[in-house]
């Protein structure tokens, strides 16, 4: 008898326990429903359909969207640019942070003001730093172009000529992540224990060998990681293009057309939601791709220990 | 040996000089923008352009608060990140505590559903999220604007961690043996013992939430809705002349932020280092 209340108080716990577990997820996972999952599947599904948000018409076009891309100059010339501005200020903000973790490394009393420092950036909002930039930019008052007059190079067009405008996107990617990406390495090479270098110094290898054989293959985790994270950050660049860039973007020769920004334009400009949604999958499924790229290589190095 | 020290002393030298020439190009933009916001018009006409203003002036600020309504927009920014700061902390919490420490159909499914679309970045799906915000007249409102920003999928991760390693069952046992029902073991169990995990996700949210654009920019026509971010856009290609006001604007943008970032530095480049993630 007294087993059978036992049983039956256990019962009645374990579904007052499952109660109290759905209704505290309700309001999160019905929020989490409504402004992710249902949109990312809408977002899909919308991508075969031509709708112009007004019009009670929304026929069902199958491929054509995405055919239509393909042959959009629009589109092809932002796949291009994102790439490009994603690969460049990944690289560039890789092979600059990774020896200036390196630096920092070493016990200093200044590591943590350097890291201060270069960390600043991450932290600021993207809208005055792009503004602060676009001034520094400036064809006639920015100091840029007063520096390069200096060492008596001419002026140039950093922000109206397309093809220099990326660049000048870059450079200003790369100072926004690279303390972000600085900090991850200084971590990464932190938690290498010291004696691996330490034997290794005693086998008489020198600074430059320590570097290639120890940290860096022991860093590659981090460095994985950091890199695949930082191009699906770059690919999603929107917010500095619009505000440095759009000025001219109307223009003839358009600036520098992004992928988010031309998403931002066929959906909110010319209200081409269905095709607008084809180029958000298509932003989808590259994101997807890296991060599948990163699991793929993080396993496989886990798969083969040395 | 005594060249070999000689030599690593200057590799030491060669090192600080390099690092502090990094810092000075890291921190020009902002000093630039900084030095620009209390120069007179016509200091910042001058060529060759001169670092510090001859004559500080706070005119700018005056001028910028007069032609556009930044107050306004500031205290938007302030409500957002606010709002969403309490609600993703709020949010984290309960969710994390419950993917770490309950067992119920469906969990699995739910949890690998937050860590499938996790990744999915959010210019991917606004779209359809802005059809779903008109069906339901939330367009041009602060609800439709902060919507997006109550919950953060990485904020669950992070408190189901820190629940999951750090705090003992037997302790959420002991408060059911004592009578304690499930909301009192959250709010006086979980809650006081994850200050730091509910601190770092709140440091986060914040950051996040000042920042955002792309979604306002969407939703909010209305410039009495317009945050920050947003209202120094729509001033800039109003009035992209006016050097000086703009960048006392972003002066004012940007504070903010300067002073959460040096109170809590330490914290803020241990969390983003560790957890991996950016604002």
């Amino acid at each position: 008898m007294a087993g059978d209340t036992g049983t039956l108080r256990r019962f009645f716990r374990r579904r007052r326990i499952i109660l109290f577990c759905y209704v505290a997820l309700l309001p999160v996972v019905a929020l989490f429903f409504y402004v992710r999952i249902i949109p990312i599947g809408f977002s899909f599904l919308l991508s075969f359909y031509k709708w112009n948000l007004i019009s009670p018409r929304r026929p069902f076009v199958g491929w054509d969207n995405y055919l239509g891309l393909l042959e959009d100059e629009n589109f092809i010339l932002a796949l291009k640019n994102t790439s490009i501005y994603s690969f460049s200020t990944v690289a560039l903000s890789t092979c600059i942070a990774l020896p200036l973790a390196v630096f920092l490394s070493r016990k200093s009393r200044l590591s943590a003001f350097y890291q201060t420092i270069y960390f600043l950036p991450v932290i600021t909002p993207m809208v005055p730093v792009s503004i602060a930039w676009k001034w520094i930019y400036d064809y006639n008052y920015g100091i840029l172009n007063y520096g390069l007059s200096l060492v008596g190079l001419p002026s140039v067009a950093w922000l109206t000529e397309p093809s220099i405008a990326l660049w000048a996107l870059v450079i200003m990617g790369v100072w926004k992540v690279l303390g972000y990406n600085m900090v991850l390495f200084l971590v990464g090479i932190r938690n290498i224990p010291a004696e691996y270098l330490e034997a290794a110094s005693i086998d008489g290898a020198s600074d430059w060998q320590r570097f290639w054989r120890i940290t860096l293959p022991l860093l590659r985790p981090i460095l994985l990681y950091v890199i695949v994270t930082s191009t699906i950050n770059a690919f999603n660049v929107f917010t500095q293009v619009y505000v440095m860039t759009l000025g001219s973007q109307s223009a003839p020769g358009q600036a520098v057309r992004m992928l988010v920004f031309d998403i931002y334009t066929n959906g909110f400009q010319f209200f081409r939601m269905g095709y607008a949604s084809a180029e958000a999958v298509i932003l989808t499924l590259i994101v997807l791709g890296l991060t599948v790229i990163q699991f793929t290589l993080a396993r496989d190095k886990e798969a083969k220990p040395r | 040996m005594a060249k070999q020290r000689t030599l690593a002393g200057i590799g030491i030298l060669a090192c600080h000089a390099i690092l502090m020439l990094g810092a000075l190009v890291m921190v020009m933009p902002m000093a630039w923008m900084f030095v620009t916001a209390f120069k007179s018009a016509a200091e910042i006409a001058i060529w060759p352009p001169v670092f510090f203003p001859r004559e500080w002036t706070v005119v700018n600020f005056f001028g910028a608060f007069e032609t556009a309504p930044f107050h306004r927009f500031f205290i938007n920014s302030a409500v957002i990140a606010l709002v969403s700061t309490a609600s993703v902390m709020l949010t984290s919490l309960i969710a994390g505590t419950v993917f770490a420490k309950y067992q119920f159909p469906g969990r699995g499914l739910l949890f690998g559903l937050v860590l499938a679309t996790a990744i999915v970045p959010f210019e991917a799906y606004m779209i359809p999220l802005y059809i779903q915000l008109v069906g339901i007249d939330w367009i041009n409102t602060y609800q439709g604007i902060i919507l997006p920003y109550l919950f953060m999928a990485f904020g669950i991760f992070l408190m189901r961690q820190h629940v999951c390693s750090s705090i003992p069952t037997e302790l959420m046992e002991a408060g059911r043996v004592d009578g304690a029902g499930e909301w009192w073991i959250l709010a006086r169990v979980i809650a006081p013992l994850s200050g730091n995990a509910l601190a770092a996700v709140g440091i986060f949210a914040f950051i996040q939430g000042w920042g955002i654009f792309i979604w306002p920019l969407l939703i909010a026509n209305d410039q009495l809705l317009f945050n920050m971010e947003l209202g120094l856009t729509a001033f800039q290609f109003a009035f992209s002349a006016d050097i000086g006001k703009l960048m006392a604007g972003s002066v004012v943008s940007v504070v903010p932020m300067l002073i959460v970032f040096l109170l809590l530095r330490r914290r803020i480049i241990e969390n983003m280092a560790l957890t991996g993630i950016k604002g």
